[in-house]
């Protein structure tokens, strides 16, 4: 008789989809998150392509979807440690970190406001500061604060814990080990941007105002690191000109060999951002193939017709700063109108693009460039982008499906 | 036990509430004014003390219905959860919509006048609410799977392995769909770089196998009728029918080619040897692999694939087919595999080959034999031998130039078989796929849209089909929730609803098949399905009181009535999701839900103490999106002004227009509607919930023009979730529209 659980790695909108799916029919599911809060890279973005809407209203209808159902079990901060057994049992172990702030946290603010040290907010890339008692993100499930220890002042600070009069925060908090046992397991970990500062030539790092499209995103988000104005980030002073640098390592031998299938879209989309905030903003694409597959070509249509976005057939060679003005010299060839040509611009943006996030599992099989084909054993699935390459819906399109998979893992054992 | 009515009403005082509020005047608001006979203030409600208190008023029986005055219904959910199938639990939000968002120091006044009113409608709300009575469903769990292509095949499979029944009907004489005439297939694995035999075979072999899987070939569907978990399907086999129970329904019904005839210009039909990539992937199957001319039977020494012929194209089909690119590189490779002296020529206007497929596209640029341009076609000739000279704009060169070839292949694209074949895709009507024609009206001869039947043959008073968006795809709840389609229990999966290649039909045939078996679950537990799944209320109708005036039954985003001779509604609750559109377009008010009602509201409305002075607003939200945009607003303590109150409604498309006519009536001075944007890239989860929303707004002035009020005191905002820094902006400037134009005259009376 196989166990009647089905457990999720990884929270973000693929996870939560197939937990949530696979809930809606009746089984109970596990959905296991290392970040503090569900939702994952979606909700890093400001905007979804082609409809131009929030990913927070999804999330939010998939929250609403999880609170009111007693067989979603959701494990923040938490990472799987162990996993052994066959298709229908299971047994897996799974690390749970201290967020030092317990449930009896009411979001009230306090601690952030008592919390003398600050922290790099990596929900922002950087861009920006927390307090070391913050709330990862404004519209954040679950709706509760965290502790950074690592970056309070001292060991012996405890501003926030008498700030706190609900007693919800606990610095005496440690790790804790949960052993359940599970009859599926489905690998939704998601992906990283490809590390922009290994492409040299394209300057990120040395030149202030190049930064990577998943930047881009934070910086028109309304609950970014500038309010969502584009300021660049040398001088932040309002963009007027940005040209988006397209395969940024993708379709790269020297970086990643294949195409990460949403950078054409996300620029094409980022090109509205710009062009919608600023007036009288001009926009570059260089690009070696617009991929707006299917249905996104009418996506790709409206974007062209904007006589101020210039689509350039070329890769770029080089990035270097503009030293006159502070911003960016782009050098490219364009294919079409022949020859080396360049673009200075107030900024450039690093269509870097998708790398899966766990490279290396005894329990997955991978395919050459990192991507989870699925389990070596029954009963073990992968899903989104840890599987391959993909946009939200089509991730979402898989992750219901795997829903079902790891479902029939449960009936056949 | 519910009908009693025992109000219990617990005000906390945390997280600022009681600093700036007077706990006290409110608890006199439940006591006095309702007399509620439980009011309890604590100073941490969401604390295992202050729930405890809760709990034992519950077990003791002197509480049925709470009222938690408190924080946002968005939070603490799992504290304050009460079997809702016992008690009935409303949220009155004091924290973030009043207290977070209160102006500082001044206006405490206004802070406390709102509290009080969200109070009285709260408990108001609790007062018309019961507890749902689950309608459990004796549910026939088959699952019907409409295309045996491998979207079906797929889709029935999977739907077997889980245990479940699946009846699967394909018009064709036999299985496989497109996917058994091709030669070859483009990669489908790890590594995504050379071409693989078909394994169509298997999958057809697996179901044919399959004890769960009853086939029906040659076969097409009569007609449909019920509703999830209640179907009734009648098949036709050359004149005999059949009718069998289903409960839920797959349509893998695919795709066409595109008409070439329609690309003479490309000169398809005019010389022999242009051929469609279809046509030329059938050549190489009859042949066993070797490329010849059509017009002679020649070996071919070259061939040219034209892409995106007819794509990409606002003339012919606007979109991309996300396919041709994959496979014209596969045919490159027959051509090069039949004559390893021959060549192959791709002129493209954009490569392709998305994700992994990086791979496949760089084995063909590593084979010389192949040749690959962005390009565009100038001109085209045949020669009396029948080869073709082929001109381009070698683009990526910068110069025209002349290709001779033995073959010229058409990239054509994928059409969903949804598009009847004398209907152009981009020109096709609106919502439901139909001709327009004159009809004899009580109004005289009026246009009006018939719509065709096609495949499914749908018993619904809204079409024989499902609606489509644009290009005749059935429409889904894109991006979100791609295969929430605009009739529940009917799942779109395969190129029939987005041009597709085999490795993402049967991805998203194993995603609709996991929807379909859900909703016959959910069906059976007398649930909605997506979004409101925790939703056990369903639509009650006093049919003593409707005037067959119908609305209901168009408006329905949903198709979910059909309608009896006299235009009485005939409800079908499992098709329902309990968006409440129905009930907001009822003019007679007869459609409510136990806990959501035109009355409750109207009641709440009339429990407002609208001021005798200053401009009072009232607004009516969407739950899903502007009320947490709300939330926001408080997180981020971003002051408002107090002279308004939000009414939230499951979706904007079910506000009642006697609402408007109870606000102002009241002497409220000017009414904001917060919904969803609507049109083509619409957000709205029930798909035209906002949209009906403002085409009833359109209607209102009628109800104006009788109180004799300005049409401006009512407007519809579109606001998404994440646009709350603009919300206190839009209040306060729809206030000050209101003030210009006045005072409500009825304020006072």
């Amino acid at each position: 008789m196989s166990v009647e659980t089905i457990l999720i790695v990884g929270g973000g909108i693929s996870g939560i989809t197939t937990a949530v799916e696979a809930a809606e029919v009746g089984y109970n599911t596990v959905l296991v998150e290392k970040n503090p809060y569900l939702g994952g890279r979606a909700a890093q973005l400001n905007k979804y392509f082609p409809k131009l809407c929030p990913p927070y209203c999804g999330l939010e209808m998939n929250f609403r979807r999880i609170k009111p159902n007693p067989k979603i079990t959701v494990y923040t901060m938490t990472e799987v440690e162990s996993v052994s057994g066959q298709e229908g049992n299971y047994s897996v172990r799974l690390k749970v970190s201290p967020r030092f702030v317990n449930e009896k946290c009411t979001a009230c603010n306090a601690c952030a406001e008592a919390c003398p040290a600050e922290r790099s907010n990596e929900f922002n890339f950087g861009m920006d500061k927390t307090k070391a008692a913050y709330l990862p993100h404004v519209m954040s499930y679950p709706m509760r604060y965290v502790i950074d220890r690592n970056a309070c002042k001292d060991n012996s600070c405890d501003k926030c814990v008498k700030a706190c009069k609900y007693n919800a925060i606990d610095m005496n908090m440690k790790p804790q080990t949960i052993e359940m046992k599970v009859g599926s397991i489905v690998y939704a970990t998601g992906w990283n941007p490809y590390d922009a500062s290994r492409m040299d030539n394209l300057g990120y790092g040395r030149v202030k105002n190049v930064i990577t499209n998943m930047m881009m995103e934070r910086l028109a988000a309304p609950n970014g690191p500038t309010g969502g104005k584009l300021l660049r980030p040398s001088d932040n002073k309002e963009v007027k000109k940005v040209v988006f640098v397209q395969c940024a390592g993708s379709r790269d031998q020297n970086h990643l060999n294949y195409c990460s299938s949403i950078c054409c879209m996300a620029s094409l989309k980022q090109a509205t951002y710009v062009r919608e905030k600023v007036k009288d903003s001009q926009v570059v694409v260089a690009y070696i193939d617009l991929r707006a597959p299917g249905k996104y070509e009418e996506f790709l249509n409206k974007v062209q017709a904007d006589q101020n976005v210039k689509l350039v057939k070329g890769k770029v060679a080089k990035i270097e700063e503009d030293k006159s003005t502070g911003g960016v010299i782009v050098e490219f060839e364009d294919v079409e109108g022949g020859g080396k040509t360049h673009e200075r611009a107030d900024m450039a943006v690093l269509a870097t693009g998708m790398e899966p996030c766990v490279k290396t599992n005894s329990m997955l099989s991978f395919e050459e460039n990192g991507f989870i084909n699925g389990g070596t054993a029954a009963g073990i699935y992968s899903t989104g982008v840890a599987k391959r390459p993909s946009d939200v819906t089509t991730s979402i399109q898989d992750a219901t499906g795997m829903a079902l998979k790891s479902i029939q893992s449960l009936v056949r054992s | 036990m519910a009908d009693e009515k025992k109000i219990g009403v617990y005000l906390c005082t945390d997280c600022g509430i009681g600093e700036a509020l007077n706990v006290d005047e409110l608890e006199a608001v439940a006591k006095k004014e309702f007399k509620v006979p439980v009011c309890k203030q604590h100073p941490n409600l969401c604390s295992n003390e202050g729930v405890q208190i809760i709990k034992d008023d519950l077990n003791n029986g002197e509480v049925n219905k709470i009222v938690i005055a408190a924080c946002s219904q968005r939070v603490n959910n799992e504290v304050f959860n009460f079997d809702p199938l016992t008690y009935v639990t409303e949220r009155v939000n004091l924290r973030e919509q009043v207290v977070w968002t209160a102006p500082k120091g001044e206006d405490k006044e206004g802070t406390q006048l709102m509290a009080a009113d969200y109070l009285r409608m709260g408990i108001t709300r609790v007062q018309k609410s019961e507890v749902p009575i689950p309608k459990l469903a004796d549910v026939n769990r088959t699952v019907l799977v409409v295309g045996g292509g491998v979207t079906g095949l797929t889709a029935a499979l999977e739907s077997s392995q889980a245990g479940y029944k699946v009846v699967l009907v394909e018009k064709a004489q036999e299985l496989g769909g497109w996917a058994k005439k091709m030669y070859r297939v483009f990669p489908t694995k790890p590594p995504f770089a050379e071409i693989e035999q078909p394994t169509i075979g298997v999958k057809i072999d697996a179901v044919k196998k399959d004890g769960n899987i009853t086939v029906h070939t040659g076969t097409t569907i009569a007609s449909i009728d019920g509703g999830p978990g209640e179907y009734k399907v009648t098949i036709d086999r050359n004149g005999l029918q059949e009718t069998f129970d289903a409960g839920s329904i797959v349509l893998a019904a695919g795709w066409k080619p595109y008409n070439a005839s329609k690309l003479g210009h490309l000169g398809y039909g005019k010389h022999r040897n242009v051929v469609t990539n279809l046509e030329f992937e059938q050549n190489v199957a009859k042949t066993g692999g070797k490329v010849t001319r059509p017009s002679d039977g020649k070996p071919a020494k070259n061939v040219v694939f034209l892409q995106c012929a007819g794509q990409r194209d606002k003339d012919h089909v606007p979109y991309c087919s996300t396919v041709c690119c994959n496979v014209s590189l596969k045919q490159a490779k027959y051509v090069r595999e039949s004559d390893p002296d021959a060549g192959a020529f791709i002129v493209y206007k954009d490569m392709r080959t998305v994700g992994l497929y990086e791979n496949f596209y760089k084995s063909a640029q590593d084979d010389e034999g192949i040749f690959l341009t962005k390009g565009e076609i100038l001109g085209l000739k045949e020669e009396s031998d029948g080869s073709l000279v082929v001109e381009i704009d070698n683009q990526l060169l910068g110069r025209k130039m002349k290709i001779k070839a033995d073959i010229l292949v058409l990239a054509t694209g994928m059409v969903s078989s949804m598009v009847p074949d004398e209907m152009s895709v981009n020109n096709l009507t609106p919502e439901y796929i139909g001709k327009m024609v004159q009809r004899e009206t009580s109004d005289g001869v009026l246009e009006a849209l018939e719509p065709e039947s096609l495949i499914l043959n749908l018993k619904y008073r809204q079409g024989p089909e499902m609606p489509h968006l644009k290009w005749g795809f059935p429409d889904s709840h894109f991006i979100c929730f791609p295969y929430e389609t605009r009739r529940t229990g009917i799942y779109s999966a395969g190129a029939v609803r987005h041009p597709m290649d085999a490795v993402q039909a049967t991805a998203d045939a194993t995603g609709a098949a996991l929807k379909a078996i859900q909703c016959m679950e959910l069906t059976a537990q007398g649930r909605a399905v997506h979004p409101r799944t925790w939703d056990r209320t369903y639509p009650e109708i006093r049919f003593e009181s409707c005037t067959q005036c119908r609305r209901c039954t168009v408006e329905c985003p949903f198709g979910a009535y059909n309608e009896k001779s006299d235009g009485t509604p005939l409800d079908f609750p499992s098709r329902c999701r309990r968006c409440g559109v129905c009930m907001g377009a009822c003019p007679q008010r007869v459609i409510s839900f136990r806990d959501y009602s035109v009355d409750m509201i109207s009641a709440m409305i009339k429990s407002i103490e609208v001021p005798d002075e200053g401009t009072f607003v009232l607004g009516f939200v969407c739950e899903n999106d502007a009320y947490p945009a709300f939330d926001m607003v408080g997180l981020n303590r971003i002051a408002m002004n107090t002279n308004f109150r939000f009414i939230p409604l499951r979706c904007l498309g079910g506000l009642n227009l006697v609402w408007i006519a109870d606000a102002l009536s009241r002497g409220i001075d000017g009414i904001l509607l917060l919904g969803c944007k609507y049109g083509d890239d619409y957000q709205c989860h029930y798909v035209k919930g906002s949209q009906m929303a403002n085409e009833r707004l359109g209607k209102v002035q009628e109800t104006l023009d009788r109180l004799m009020l300005e049409s401006e005191r009512v407007e519809q905002v579109q606001l998404a979730i994440n646009e709350w820094d603009k919300l206190p902006g839009i209040l306060a400037e729809f206030s000050k529209k209101i003030e210009d134009i006045g005072d409500n005259p009825y304020k006072g009376f």
